[in-house]
């Protein structure tokens, strides 16, 4: 059986695994955010980023590799993960005790996870306007993350291409398919697989706000780290 | 070629005809269409996905990543300044505040009557004839007030481009120093029918014996590139040839791509017979499109002398044939395999890799990108054999080198020299004095201090894609970084976190210290976000992006020490500043309306 090395712990693989997804299914976490099971690899929030024979990676992009010493779970890299969530949340507005989304918030969860205890760096404070005209659910881009999730769906599962990023750079947003800009003006349905993918609290269900009580929510009594795995195993 | 018509009318079919319905043509599409009307409607955009029959997003995701492509009206005459270092130290900024007076008109707004805007953009690769400016996308050098002048009154007057002064438009190549390529005179073919003799196999062998380096930055093997891509699986292999020439202070290829098109496309003829591709694509910048009519007319004659097409100087099985895809001012689309996003019509992104654009490329299909020059200096090796080449340079840099000089120096233009040679007799050959510091390679090179200037060109040493910008005893480093840091925010693709967001925040850092609020922590913050960009950016934008602020830091650190006003933390925002318009509305100005300044705390 090949394998390689997580942290010093050796992590059995079968050919084809990327160092993510072989480490998650060994019992050991590496945090993502762009990465979803049910698509292929993105490799863009960089929150997955471990070092690997020195040299800086995304796991969920790379494969494993036999006889590869990979750290993730160490200071140096948890500081920069905790950078790169800073990052993200300076960049959007992010006002998590009104959000719905708080306490299922993958962006807020590894916030906590990371010990991420202040934003660090200036807020951007960029103007998203809000989109409301669809009847069953709401778009508040003030808290997109781009991790092209909601994108990838619509367009490799439901077939729809309903989200596309335009914009460069820092003024690189979200747009929907349809040349008034509405949501509405699309064939989106609250349905949809892109609909429910969202790892932060931009593509909300309409009518059905706060169902869960805060404090029963996923990542509310437990850790990113173990949900995930506890769900992955 | 762009126009300035009044009202058009949008011939939106005959574009999309022209270009075969097809969605990997998007770019070009979005172009032409753009210069029929100037600028890309919403309801053009919709026409052009239905069309195409692509969803509309798509179209929209892509002509809002690319400068050039402007999904807002701009002016009929739209004027970008060229804003790299060495535009701004031959006075731009006060050339644009000049041109705004005159027109009335605010940086980067269009004016009321829709007649003009006015806006910077990155170098635009004339640094050796600055300050420069694209006008509906060509170019205009040495810009004087004069000139400046002069220009306003043309576009007050409402004349067409092709009425300008013919001499506005005229570019030189200043070539200054000519060595083994820039002295060839080869009559097209001749390297071709050597690589014929030798038969595909052994061509490559002389490749491999000159142990050519890619002259586009990164300095990979030439021949492992190519055969890599010639034995990947796949029938149906492509080359491409980089034009994008993005990185500032660089403008050696603008110069190859003038005046020796044939040696540049002979070279990519060259690597087909190596890779048995037969398609090839010229990305040229779109900086350049000025180039673009001599370029197809070099191809229209090299087909008609049999050097491209099917069977190659009678050659069976030699079939290959170029074409020009148009950038639309992307830096980040010189990086391989953003480039290859690019000809497929999307925006340019640089894409995960393995796997490595030689096994899966443009299409999915085999691909080696070279830059301009690496396929011009196959032509020297096919002439005269790899060991011949490998004679001039050092062990690890074989042949010679073009360097963009630029800045502070009597003569400035493209010098050719063997591998090797010190930076100190660059110098001299170029007329330079006083000299604080060169930045060798581009705002993604190296910044090399005065002690430093015995080093030695070569990938072994101060490796470069060719610029070379001079800096005198009288300019402030500081800037310099600051101007290159600027280029990168502007320029990340926003695809990847640590770049999209870093580069944007190290820019507000530059900003804060260059407003006189810089503090003991922001050089902290400033070293800790050079090290992220640097080690988890996804590509060579992101992790290059802090060079200039890190070399500037070590070797010119009173340069940012002069600018900090206090040791330990001080606020960005300045709430003195933030009451002006309360003064203004107030109509007051004593000093009781103002909050106590530094100088005052420091009584
Ligand atoms: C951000 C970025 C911009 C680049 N721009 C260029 C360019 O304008 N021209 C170029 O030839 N190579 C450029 N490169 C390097 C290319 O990715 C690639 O290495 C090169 O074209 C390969 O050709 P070569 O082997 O002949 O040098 C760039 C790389 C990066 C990361
Ligand atoms: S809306 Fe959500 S899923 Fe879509 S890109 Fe933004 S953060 Fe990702
Ligand atoms: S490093 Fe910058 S340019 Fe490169 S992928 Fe990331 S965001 Fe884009
Ligand atoms: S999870 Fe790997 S880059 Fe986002
Ligand atoms: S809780 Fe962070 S985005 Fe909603």
């Amino acid at each position: 059986m090949k394998q390689f090395l997580l942290d010093g712990q050796p992590i059995p693989f079968e050919d084809g695994q990327t160092i993510l997804e072989a480490a998650r299914a060994a019992g050991h976490y590496i945090p993502s955010l762009c990465w979803h099971k049910d698509l292929p690899p993105h490799g863009s929030c960089k929150l997955c980023v471990v070092k690997s024979a020195g040299r800086h990676v995304s796991a969920c992009a790379t494969p494993a590799k036999d006889g590869a010493e990979v750290e993730s779970n160490t200071p140096e890299m948890n500081g920069e993960r905790r950078g790169i969530l800073q990052m993200l949340f300076v960049e959007g507005n992010h006002f998590c005790p009104s959000c719905e989304m708080s306490g299922n918030c993958e962006l807020q969860a590894l916030g906590y996870e990371y010990e991420m205890l202040t934003p660090r760096f200036r807020h951007f404070f960029p103007d998203r306007p809000v989109d409301a005209s669809h009847p069953d659910v709401l778009l508040d881009f003030n808290r997109c993350i781009f991790c092209e999730l909601c994108v990838r769906a619509s367009r490799d599962i439901d077939g729809k291409s309903v989200f596309a990023l335009t914009g460069r750079g820092i003024d690189k947003h979200l747009v929907v398919n349809a040349e008034s800009g509405r949501l509405a003006d699309t064939d989106f349905t609250k349905d949809d697989r892109a609909a429910n993918i969202c790892p932060v609290g931009v593509i909300l269900p309409k009518r059905t706000g706060f169902a869960v009580p805060i404090g029963e929510r996923s990542f509310d009594g437990t850790q990113i780290s173990t949900e995930t795995l506890k769900e992955e195993s | 070629m762009p126009t300035t018509p009044l009202a058009a009318p949008v011939d939106l079919d005959g574009v999309l005809q022209r270009h075969q319905h097809n969605p990997t043509r998007l770019l070009q599409i979005l172009i032409d269409a753009q210069d029929l009307a100037g600028w890309l409607p919403a309801p053009t955009l919709t026409h052009i996905a239905a069309a195409l029959g692509i969803p509309r997003a798509r179209v929209e995701g892509v002509a809002g990543f690319y400068s050039f492509l402007y999904t807002r009206p701009v002016g009929r005459y739209r004027v970008l300044f060229s804003d790299n270092i060495t535009d701004r130290m031959l006075g731009n900024d006060g050339l644009m505040d000049a041109l705004c007076r005159k027109l009335w008109v605010e940086p980067g707004k269009l004016s009321e009557d829709g007649l003009v805007s006015v806006a910077t953009t990155s170098c635009t690769g004339l640094c050796d004839q600055g300050p420069a400016i694209l006008v509906n996308g060509l170019a205009i050098g040495q810009l004087s007030h004069r000139r400046i002048n002069e220009i306003a009154e043309l576009i007050r007057q409402q004349r067409p481009l092709d009425l300008w002064p013919a001499e506005y438009f005229r570019v030189d190549d200043n070539i200054r120093r000519k060595d083994a390529l820039l002295d060839l005179q080869m009559p097209p073919g001749d390297a071709l029918r050597a690589a014929i003799a030798r038969g595909r196999d052994g061509w490559l062998d002389e490749v491999r014996a000159s142990r050519l380096r890619g002259r586009g930055g990164a300095g990979f093997a030439t021949a492992v590139k190519w055969e890599s891509a010639r034995n990947a699986p796949g029938a149906d292999k492509v080359i491409v040839c980089n034009a994008d020439e993005g990185e500032p202070g660089t403008f050696k290829d603008r110069v190859l791509l003038n005046s020796y098109a044939d040696l540049v496309f002979e070279g990519m003829t060259l690597a087909a017979w190596a890779i048995g591709a037969s398609e090839g694509f010229l990305y040229l910048r779109g900086e350049y499109r000025y180039l673009r009519p001599q370029l197809e007319a070099a191809l229209a004659r090299r087909r008609e002398a049999g050097l491209l097409g099917t069977a190659i100087l009678g050659t069976p099985g030699f079939d290959f044939d170029i074409q020009i895809h148009l950038g639309a001012g992307a830096y980040v689309c010189g990086e391989e395999s953003a480039l290859i996003e690019s000809l497929e019509g999307k925006r340019g992104t640089p894409r995960i890799r393995p796997p490595f654009p030689v096994v899966k490329g443009y299409l999915g299909r085999p691909t080696a990108v070279n830059n301009v020059e690496t396929h011009a200096k196959t032509c020297l090796i096919a002439l005269y054999g790899g060991e011949a080449f490998a004679d001039t340079g050092t062990a690890q840099s074989t042949g010679t080198k073009l360097l963009s000089i630029s800045g502070d120096c009597a003569a400035p233009g493209i010098y050719e020299y063997p591998f090797g040679v010190p930076i100190t007799r660059i110098l001299e050959d170029c007329g330079a004095s006083d000299t604080q510091a060169v930045q060798v390679g581009g705002a993604a090179g190296i910044c090399l201090a005065n002690y430093e200037f015995h080093r030695h060109i070569a990938y072994e040493d101060v490796p470069t894609a060719g610029a070379f910008m001079v800096f005198d005893g009288t300019r402030d480093l500081f800037d310099v970084a600051r101007a290159f840091v600027h280029f990168f925010a502007h320029e990340s693709c926003g695809f990847c976190t640590p770049c999209r967001v870093g580069t944007s925040l190290l820019k507000g850092f530059m900003d804060k210290l260059a407003d006189g609020h810089g503090a003991r922590a922001d050089l902290n913050d400033i070293e800790w976000l050079d090290r992220l960009l640097k080690n988890a950016s996804h590509c060579g934008l992101g992790s290059a992006a802090p060079n200039p602020v890190i070399d500037t830091l070590q070797k010119f650190r009173p340069a940012y020490e002069r600018r900090l006003v206090s040791l330990d933390f001080e606020p960005a925002f300045d709430l003195d500043a933030a009451l002006a318009e309360a003064r203004q509305l107030t109509a007051r100005d004593d000093p009781g309306a103002h909050l106590k300044t530094h100088e005052e705390d420091a009584q």
